[in-house]
């Protein structure tokens, strides 16, 4: 019944579960003497997991590369992420801003690229696979739109044996990650495989088979309905000519023009074209014009560099292509020449800040940029005509969008569930796989006729890392080797196809001396208070200063006493209870902590250990024990 | 041993002394002592003494004999000159280092073994002939590099790891000291840096010999219940008799400390000042009975005093000013001067026929 599997991988290792009330009211990281027996102190301080909504192991599956395990590797990213060769190339990096090599030197470990080395290399992986159910549950669900949620909802749910069913408006898989990613940028080969691994555990998708009713779609006998249908539609921008001239063949709105390339219903573009708008779809939009025959592409932004939505290695990937990114200019109208699209008038705006940080613009001078085509890139939208406002789903009323409770994705309707951009308006992939999974947990509690909001813990594993005298089962030797660089197709050959992917791998060299650079943040810093003898020598070879013992205080005073101030306040400090000869405290600052392990070699007692932390994350199916030990 | 090199990563929060330097760029080689160590400590707070006073590392001499205590001198200031001597006789090689340029910052580190045994007399004459040097004596009661035999600082009655007790008198460098004329006298403890470190910098700034015995348990052979200089006896049995703040020439003293009860303050040479607080009301650091008495009557108690002990105010004494010998370094002395030439060595002994 209804309860997650929580079985520890190492036998005897400890599992702390917690019960499932503590989410809301308990807060681990204020608390002192801290409390490390709550998963997500340590979970926290391993910044790239914590940053990922899916909860990636990225550690360890850096570590796994590093031992040449690429299939290991890859499945302990499937665990979680469940797409990692198509997040491999495409994903938002939520984790790389927050990890710890940032603050150490600059420039986080290139996890998404090693997620793609581990996908390149893994080799064949198909009894590792899921499988299709020995037996039917009986229950059937209804999936409406064959994206990264709704796929991930049926990977988490098919193996309890319900029957699954997706209908798709579209004759192909994948939703958004197919026909607004350009090929170029994610092969068509790595989606199918990915995808395919989870529709051959028996999955029924329904092609061409747009839901034009929810109402009806509620009449046929599904336990429960689960929307991921996504936010499809382009924003529009009405300005004075829009619907002028040759406006039809040569405006288009940008997830739609994508959309047409990728269906080969569109394979030109005219010469000169301006992209409205600075995301990522700006981007590929921008890219794939390039590839169609445009020889000047501009993409305009109404703000400084600063604000784009973009991410910067996209940003960095357009204009290596020599794409023109021209700031500050905001359009004001298309302009025609008998009956053709001759430009656009851009308003340039100056902006300024107010003494309470409030932007404002004045605009300098009126000018017109040439184009012959204009792409329209300014966002998307949720489109739910097809949602019966009578059926007791409750829509809010300013939005105009569905009310999901935020951790059961359940709408007011208890059997129909949101998930991925259908939820709260446009994320990113590895949101939407997040929201499949919680969604499928919330599915499968309700098709037991248990309470949604019963969520089953988070649990821990925490092992010592010593296997000897100066012997961890890591490599914690510091590496100073920067960033690797992604290696790029030369710009003649990546022109001459639309599908010519663009971004190579890592070398072998290059992925050696990455892997490297992952500081193990997942090998905790444990401290045992009792064993402590106050001697001082790990606060003394501590190489970043995280170390203090000190009288006790409260947290906001701590930080200031200790070795190196603890400025970082997104950072936790630990505080130990009092220490047994002078009731002083143990603080540790994890901001700048390396984790090289060294107060752990230097402590004469063992009060300091390095133990690696696995999160163990529920999931809707049982977790199976891991095919290989990791 | 340590498997790994210290990472060259620091922490950018890391504050910079009057030179422009962190702390780590005070360090040295990595430590090859046991884990837990109370040398490591002690080497710890003279990275922090000498950063604080701002002392260029080129600026300073490190030397040693045998021991434990005398491979620390590896750990910290990888920069500064160094001789690590014969065992015991790293006094006379200061003393004559230090006798040919006096523009160096002499810190000699020795252990129970080195200084109280066979280097006693080598030290007892560092102490008469006032050799301006800081004298570190690492003080672990036992030979830890030869498996913990007793030392001659091993209290009577104290016992080995294996049970024996000792049964021989300690020599007590401080009563020692005292007793040899000693013009700056201090014990601590490797566990308190609160209190080594301004001891360190009063010492490093005392014109003549500055003598700090400091307990540093000796985590492999002697840290445990029969030992009386294990972490947990020090902590249990010292008596803080003289602890002290060290206010360096470039600082103000400001109207707050000035004011505060029960402080006595004492100039040193150059300009700084220790200022004493919270000394018992009969205890004089600056009388040397005084402070004889009490640190025997603790003795005697089983008590530990630390603090700085005895500190002669104004002293003369030192090596250079009773031997009236030239300021500049020898290195920097032109060679007809240093070495004017048998004519002049004629005349000389011209003088004496």
């Amino acid at each position: 019944m209804g309860s997650v599997s929580l079985k520890s991988r190492v036998p005897g290792a400890t599992i702390i579960q917690l019960s499932s009330g503590t989410k809301s009211t308990f807060d681990p990281l204020m608390s002192q003497p801290t409390n490390v027996s709550d998963p997500r102190y340590y979970h926290k301080v391993v910044d790239c997991q914590w940053g990922c909504p899916a909860h990636t192991n990225v550690p360890e599956y850096i570590r796994l590369i590093a031992n040449g395990k690429f299939a290991e590797s890859y499945l302990l990213n499937r665990e979680s992420n469940v797409f990692p060769g198509i997040l491999g190339r495409t994903c938002d990096r939520p984790c790389e801003p927050a990890c710890r090599r940032t603050r150490v030197d600059g420039k986080p470990v290139a996890i998404c690229r090693l997620k793609r080395v581990a996908s390149d290399l893994k080799g064949d992986i198909d009894e590792f696979l899921p499988k299709p159910p020995s037996t039917e549950n009986g229950k059937k669900i209804a999936l409406i739109g064959c994206g990264p949620a709704s796929l991930t909802l049926a990977n988490d749910l098919r193996p309890l044996g319900y029957s699954v069913t997706i209908l798709e408006k579209a004759e192909q898989s994948g939703g958004l990650m197919r026909w607004n990613i350009p090929a170029f940028r994610l092969p068509p080969a790595v989606l199918d495989e990915e995808i395919n691994a989870i529709l051959n555990t028996g999955v029924e998708v329904k092609y061409k088979s747009p839901v034009t009713s929810m109402k009806a779609l509620l009449t046929q006998g599904y336990d429960a309905v689960f929307v991921g249908s996504g936010a499809p539609k382009g924003k529009e921008l009405d300005l004075p000519g829009r619907h002028d001239g040759n406006a039809d063949k040569v405006i288009h709105i940008g997830i739609e023009w994508l959309g047409g390339v990728h269906f080969e219903h569109i394979e030109k573009i005219e010469k000169r074209v301006l992209i409205i708008g600075v995301g990522n779809t700006a981007m590929d939009c921008c890219r794939t014009a390039l590839r169609l025959g445009a020889t000047e592409v501009k993409v305009m932004a109404r703000r400084g560099r600063e604000h784009f939505k973009a991410s910067p290695w996209e940003l960095e990937d357009a204009e290596e292509e020599l794409v023109e990114i021209i700031e500050n200019h905001s359009p004001k109208r298309y302009v025609y020449e008998n009956g053709t699209l001759v430009g656009m008038e851009f308003e340039v705006l100056e902006w300024s800040t107010d003494a309470k940080g409030k932007q404002s613009s004045t605009v300098a001078e009126t000018l017109v940029i040439p184009c012959d085509s204009v792409i329209l890139a300014i966002g998307q939208d949720n489109a739910f005509e097809w949602v019966e406002r009578d059926i007791g789903i409750e829509f809010d009323t300013k939005w105009d969008m569905p009310v999901v409770d935020k951790t059961t994705h359940q709408s007011s309707l208890p059997n129909v569930f949101f998930g991925g951009d259908a939820a709260w308006g446009p994320a990113n992939i590895i949101w939407a796989v997040e929201h499949g999974h919680q969604a499928a947990i919330s599915i499968h509690q309700y098709c037991q006729s248990l309470p949604v909001t019963d969520r089953p813990a988070y649990g821990m594993n925490l092992q010592s890392a010593k296997v000897g005298m100066h012997s961890w089962s890591y490599s914690n030797d510091y590496n100073q080797s920067p960033r690797a660089k992604m290696n790029h197709e030369e710009l003649v050959k990546r022109f001459s196809n639309v599908n010519v992917e663009v971004e190579l791998g890592l070398t072998a060299e290059q992925t050696a001396r990455e892997v490297e650079r992952c500081l193990n943040c997942d090998i905790q810093t444990h401290f045992t208070d009792n064993l402590c003898i106050e001697c001082d020598a790990c606060v003394d070879v501590c190489p970043t200063s995280c170390l203090t013992i000190t009288d006790d205080g409260d947290e906001t005073d701590l930080r200031t006493r200790l070795v190196a101030p603890a400025v970082n306040l997104s950072q936790e400090i630990y505080v130990s209870p009092a220490l047994p000869q002078t009731k002083r405290v143990m603080v540790k600052d994890e901001d700048m902590c390396l984790h090289c392990g060294l107060c752990a070699e230097r402590c004469p007692t063992a009060a300091w250990d390095m133990r690696k932390f696995e999160l163990v994350v529920p999931y809707a199916f049982a977790k199976p024990e891991p095919a290989v030990a990791v | 041993m340590t498997s790994i090199a210290k990472p060259p990563v620091k922490h950018p929060g890391l504050p910079k002394n009057g030179l422009g330097l962190t702390k780590r760029d005070y360090e040295g080689a990595m430590s090859t002592l046991c884990a837990g160590c109370g040398h490591d400590s002690v080497t710890a707070a003279l990275i922090s003494a000498f950063w604080e006073l701002d002392v260029p590392p080129h600026k300073a001499a490190k030397m040693s004999g045998i021991g434990c205590s005398s491979k620390t001198t590896a750990y910290f200031m990888k920069q500064s000159h160094g001789f690590n001597s014969v065992h015991g006789r790293m006094p006379s090689l200061t003393s004559g280092a230090n006798a040919a340029n006096r523009s160096l910052m002499y810190i000699g580190i020795s252990g129970d073994g080195d200084s109280l045994s066979i280097g006693l007399g080598q030290l007892c004459h560092a102490i008469r002939r006032n050799v301006h040097m800081l004298y570190l004596i690492e003080n672990n009661g036992v030979y830890g590099l030869t498996k913990g035999q007793f030392s001659a600082s091993a209290d009577v009655g104290s016992t080995a790891k294996k049970g024996e007790a000792n049964q021989n008198a300690p020599i007590d460098p401080i009563l020692l000291a005292l007793t040899l004329g000693a013009t700056f006298v201090a014990r601590s403890f490797s566990g308190d840096k609160t209190q080594l470190v301004p001891i360190l910098k009063a010492g490093l700034r005392h014109n003549g010999f500055a003598l700090i015995d400091i307990i540093s348990p000796c985590v492999s052979f002697n840290d445990h219940e029969g030992s009386t200089k294990s972490y947990k006896f020090t902590r249990e049995h010292e008596v803080e008799l003289a602890p002290v703040d060290f206010v360096p020439l470039r600082k103000e003293i400001s109207a707050e400390q000035k004011d505060a009860g029960g402080v006595t303050s004492v100039s040193m040479h150059d300009g700084s000042v220790v200022r004493f607080r919270k000394t018992p009301e009969s205890y004089d650091a600056t009388d040397r009975n005084t402070a004889y008495t009490h640190v025997k009557e603790c003795h005697d108690r089983g008590e530990i005093a630390t603090g700085l002990l005895y500190l002669e105010e104004g002293s003369t004494s030192e090596m250079h000013t009773l031997n009236k010998t030239v300021e500049t370094p020898l290195v920097d002395v032109p060679y007809g001067e240093l070495c004017p030439g048998s004519g002049a060595l004629a005349e000389l002994m011209g003088e004496y026929r």
